[in-house]
């Protein structure tokens, strides 16, 4: 395999912790505590190897990362290297004070993450009284901080309801972009499929809702949307392709090449604080596992878009056609697309008595 | 102010285009090649995109920047001017520059 070009982006999760419960956490079921964390130094030595690496983005994550004492330190030293840094908050725990530190440091943009466009929802989603109002005083707080803002909303069947409301709320809130996120179904959102699976005709209304709100808003906001997979034709290009522009880094320094490869037991991971970081996305075990087109089946090894959209998701072939090698199901052309949309079809048929979620923490599981 | 009170931009002759404070123009030295850093996104703007967007200052004028471009690539004006005002027109609606 000829060597893989620079990572453009990095995705840092600097802590598990968080004070909300989400029942879709990206993160993994097992979570990390925080005396596995790695300290300040060891994230600023890896910020820069990943500057030295050409990274021009890192995403500072969770959990939830303000709660990370050093959050200023470590914005700094990515200012200090040109790599732009964006904030993924949940925005429940942070002074004003803060952000205007963190503004000082250099950060560059902040992404809140909101559960509901009203307390009720919010509340609910993120299992914690009071969240809604606040993430409204983080949001006024960043745009008078004059950072840029982009809400991020996860979209389930909760909420689905809403999306009209996250865009005014996003112009109430003076934001520049909003992301109309459907909840991708692994770690905790697939532990909490049933309860969270949409029903298609919702699915089809909040496209239609989000197109014409884009022509109607056309240069006044950005609304990003992702595909709710169940329902897709073709799979998402997921991470862009496998170790092609981005990777992650868990809280203790496992480098992955997206959030849910540690689902695919037989992927050997390195360390941060064991290798150097351009050694890792060179030669790591996990990151050449699915990297370019080589290791891809027919279908996809000779279909026309396998540079779009790379087989779709490893951990999604995996968890549904029981290979990690496999298309992507999310695909038409895989015989196992129904089985998704009956999966789908299924949970979407449950009671609201369904509604009890696993709510995200640690030993919940 | 509220986005609800944003307006579209619309690219004029004297529009005087700039970059957004968030948005980033920036030589990267591993690659040889000019970014653009926006909220998630980074892009790799070619030559002429390059040559349109660091004359984008928040000072210079359309105008200014079509006549200056016409000299530089030895171009007529008219070819020119569509050129600039429709890809200023789009990046505008992408919110990667304003006026």
């Amino acid at each position: 395999m000829t060597a893989p070009g620079p990572p453009i982006g990095m995705l840092a999760e600097l802590t598990h912790r968080c004070p909300l419960q989400c029942p879709y956490c990206s993160n993994p079921a097992k979570l990390l505590k925080a005396n596995t964390e790695l300290d300040t130094a060891d994230w600023i030595r890896v910020f820069n190897e990943a500057a030295d690496l050409g990274i021009l983005q890192v995403h500072l994550s969770g959990g939830e990362p303000t709660l990370r004492g050093d959050l200023e330190e470590i914005v700094s030293a990515l200012s200090a290297r040109g790599v732009y840094s964006n904030l993924i908050t949940a925005g429940v725990n942070i002074k004003p004070e803060r952000i205007t530190a963190l503004k000082e440091a250099g950060l560059d943009h902040v992404q809140l993450s909101v559960q509901g466009a009203t307390p009720e929802i919010t509340e609910k989603i993120g299992n914690m009284k009071g969240a809604h109002q606040l993430k409204l005083a983080t949001a006024q707080a960043v745009r008078a901080a004059q950072l840029p803002l982009t809400l991020n909303a996860p979209i389930h069947r909760h909420n689905i309801h809403q999306v009209s409301d996250f865009i005014e709320l996003t112009l109430q809130l003076d934001a520049e972009r909003l992301e109309i996120a459907n909840v991708q179904y692994y770690g905790w959102a697939l532990i909490n499929r049933t309860q969270l699976m949409p029903a298609w005709d919702d699915v089809m209304r909040q496209v239609d809702i989000v197109e014409a709100a884009r022509e109607r808003l056309r240069g006044i906001l950005l609304i990003d949307f992702v595909t709710p997979d169940y329902y897709a034709e073709f799979p998402k290009p997921c991470m862009g392709g496998w170790a092609k522009d981005a990777f992650m880094v868990t809280p203790d320094g496992t480098a992955m090449p997206c959030h849910a490869a540690h689902t695919i037991p037989h992927l050997t991971f390195d360390n941060v604080t064991e290798k150097p970081l351009a050694e890792i996305w060179e030669h790591s075990p996990a990151f050449d596992a699915y990297r370019g087109t080589g290791w891809m089946q027919e279908p996809c090894r000779s279909c026309e878009r396998r540079e779009v959209d790379f087989g779709g998701c490893r951990c999604q072939a995996l968890a549904i056609a029981g290979d990690a090698a496999a298309m992507d199901p999310a695909c038409s052309l895989s015989p196992l697309h129904d089985t998704m949309l009956k999966i789908a079809g299924q949970a979407q048929a449950v009671s609201e008595a369904a509604d009890h979620f696993t709510y995200r923490r640690i030993g919940a599981r | 102010m509220a986005a609800a009170e944003r307006h579209r931009t619309v690219i004029a002759e004297d529009s005087r285009p700039g970059l957004p404070s968030f948005v980033r123009l920036q030589f990267e030295p591993v690659r040889g090649a000019w970014a653009l850093l926006s909220p998630e996104k980074v892009m790799w703007p070619d030559e002429i995109s390059y040559d349109i967007l660091k004359r984008c200052d928040g000072d210079t004028t359309v105008a200014e920047i079509i006549s200056s471009l016409a000299d530089e690539y030895d171009a007529p004006e008219e070819v020119v001017r569509d050129d600039v005002c429709g890809f200023l027109q789009v990046w505008a609606d992408r919110r990667l520059v304003v006026a």
